[in-house]
Parts: C-alpha cells; sequence; structure tokens
C-alpha cells in the first residue's frame, strides 16, 4: 500500500517532463528541412518565368509532388511552433496570447490543406 | 503558458537595448526570428500561389504577371535569401544544440561564415537561374 499522496510523489522530480517534446519536433523539422530548402530554392529559381506549363509539370513530376508535400506538411509544422515561442516570447496578456496561439493554428492548419489541396489537384487533374 | 500577475509588471528588459549595442552574435539571432517570421508570412503566398496554379491556366495568367513582375521578382528573392539566412543560422543552431561551437573565440568568426554563406549561396542559385533562362 502506497500512502504517497500525488503531490508527495511529484516534489523534487522537476519539470513535469512536458513541453520538450516540442523543441525536439522543431529539431526534426529543421534537420529534414535542410535539404528540402535546397530543392525547393533551386526548383523555383530554375523555373523559367514561372510560366503555367513549366510550374504544372514540375509539381506533377511524382518526385517532386511527393517532396512538395512533404515539404509542406514540415514547413506548416515547423512554422507553428516556431511562431508559438514567438508569441510566447513577446505576448504576455493572457488572453491575446491564447487568441494569438489558437489563430496561427486556425491560419497555417488552413493554409497547409489548402496547399496540399491544390497539389493534389494538379498532380491528379491530367 | 500562463502568465500571473507578477510577470506583467514594469521589470527592466534584459539586454537593455538602448544602452547596449548588440554584438553580432545577438544581431543575427534576431535576424533568425525575423527571418522566421518572414518566412511563414511567405507562406501564406506560396498557398495562394499553389491554389492559383490548380485553378487553371485563365485564372493563374494574372499570379504570373504579378510573380514575373520586378516587385515580384525582389519579393521572391528577398524571400529566398531570407531562406538561406535562416536555414545557415538554424544549422548553427542545431550544432549548438550539440553542445558544440560556442567557444568565445570561434563564434564570431562563425557568424561571419555564416553572412558570407547565406549570400554566396543565393547568389549561386541567382547565376544558376540566370544561365539556365
Ligand atoms: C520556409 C521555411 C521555414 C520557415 C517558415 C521557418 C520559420 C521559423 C520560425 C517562425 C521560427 C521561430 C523563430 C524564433 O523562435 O526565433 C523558426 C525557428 C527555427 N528554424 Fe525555421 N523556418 C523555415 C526553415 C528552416 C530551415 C530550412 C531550417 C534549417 C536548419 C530551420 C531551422 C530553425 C531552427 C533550428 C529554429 C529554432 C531556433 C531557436 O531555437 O531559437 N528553419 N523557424
Amino acid at each position: 500500500m502506497n500512502y504517497q499522496t500525488p503531490l508527495g510523489r511529484a516534489r523534487g522530480l522537476g519539470s513535469a517532463g512536458q513541453g520538450s517534446h516540442e523543441w525536439w519536433r522543431q529539431r526534426v523539422t529543421s534537420v529534414a528541412l535542410i535539404p528540402l530548402t535546397f530543392w525547393f530554392a533551386c526548383s523555383i529559381a530554375l523555373l523559367p518565368g514561372l510560366e503555367y506549363e513549366a510550374v504544372l509539370n514540375w509539381i506533377a513530376a511524382p518526385w517532386n509532388s511527393v517532396l512538395l508535400l512533404f515539404f509542406i506538411i514540415l514547413t506548416t509544422y515547423h512554422t507553428l511552433l516556431g511562431l508559438q515561442v514567438v508569441i510566447e516570447d513577446y505576448i504576455h496578456t493572457p488572453w491575446v496570447k491564447i487568441l494569438s496561439l489558437v489563430g496561427i493554428r486556425l491560419v497555417f492548419y488552413f493554409l497547409g490543406l489548402a496547399a496540399v489541396y491544390a497539389t493534389l489537384r494538379i498532380v491528379f487533374a491530367d | 503558458m500562463f502568465d500571473t500577475k507578477s510577470t506583467m509588471s514594469e521589470r527592466p528588459l534584459s539586454p537593455h537595448l538602448q544602452i547596449y549595442r548588440l554584438p553580432i552574435t545577438a544581431v543575427l539571432s534576431i535576424t533568425h526570428r525575423i527571418t522566421g517570421v518572414i518566412l511563414s508570412a511567405g507562406l501564406v503566398l506560396w498557398a495562394v500561389f499553389l491554389m492559383a496554379v490548380a485553378a487553371g491556366e485563365a485564372q493563374y495568367a494574372s499570379t504570373q504577371v504579378v510573380l514575373d513582375s520586378t516587385p515580384g521578382k525582389l519579393l521572391l528573392w528577398a524571400w529566398i535569401y531570407a531562406l538561406f539566412f535562416h536555414l545557415c543560422h538554424g544549422i548553427r543552431h542545431l550544432v549548438w544544440d550539440t553542445v558544440h561551437g560556442l567557444e568565445r573565440n570561434t563564434l564570431n568568426r562563425d557568424a561571419y561564415l555564416e553572412i558570407g554563406g547565406s549570400v554566396l549561396l543565393t547568389l549561386m542559385v541567382f547565376l544558376f537561374a540566370l544561365l539556365r533562362s
């Protein structure tokens, strides 16, 4: 029989071990974004005048489609984690902070969804 | 996440930005944050761009005019430079996380390497694009 109260057990153990996973995910997305950044920047720069046909063919090429989808998901995640830290650092009025944190989530989930949907539509259109 | 009243009191900011001249390391640090926010804003435009392509050739035409204009090109290359700067400083962050590269005598050197690297990468991609078009 254990007579320790929950508080008694928790005391002296340090933090609850929460929050470090967000730091980790920021690192994991960063590492993956290193090669993707080179791919994205070079690809965009090399599309002549960003003409319709060229852009379409670029997105529709199988590896590009997959890399683009991966890039969209990773940047959305990386950006959300990053902007959250910025907001937590500078906004100290509780209700403004909570609204901002919820706001960036809604905005970037929506944008990520739009980007994924657009990519799939381009890929499966022809 | 939740602040009590005490954290909202008028405490002095550190570093005191009006009396303390920021060293290069601090300037790069805040630039990494600023580029992060700029890149995030750029993602909004990239989503709009992809939706425009998905909408078809007719709709995309107006988007392409904007992208191919001088302001459009400037914006695109500014975003690409921000991306390379953020990448170079981000790589240093990842190295620091392994408890390397934090020595006093190499910090400033690495700072200049990082600036040079980001400029060089942008120029290389730019020249590459120029040669191909
Ligand atoms: C479009 C792409 C990207 C966007 C929109 C973006 C956005 C952001 C934002 C908003 C932050 C928060 C800034 C801060 O807390 O000071 C951040 C942090 C970070 N970014 Fe990115 N980023 C992108 C690409 C990359 C890449 C390619 C790397 C590669 C190394 C990277 C590495 C990092 C790291 C390590 C941090 C954490 C910095 C810290 O702990 O203070 N990011 N990013």
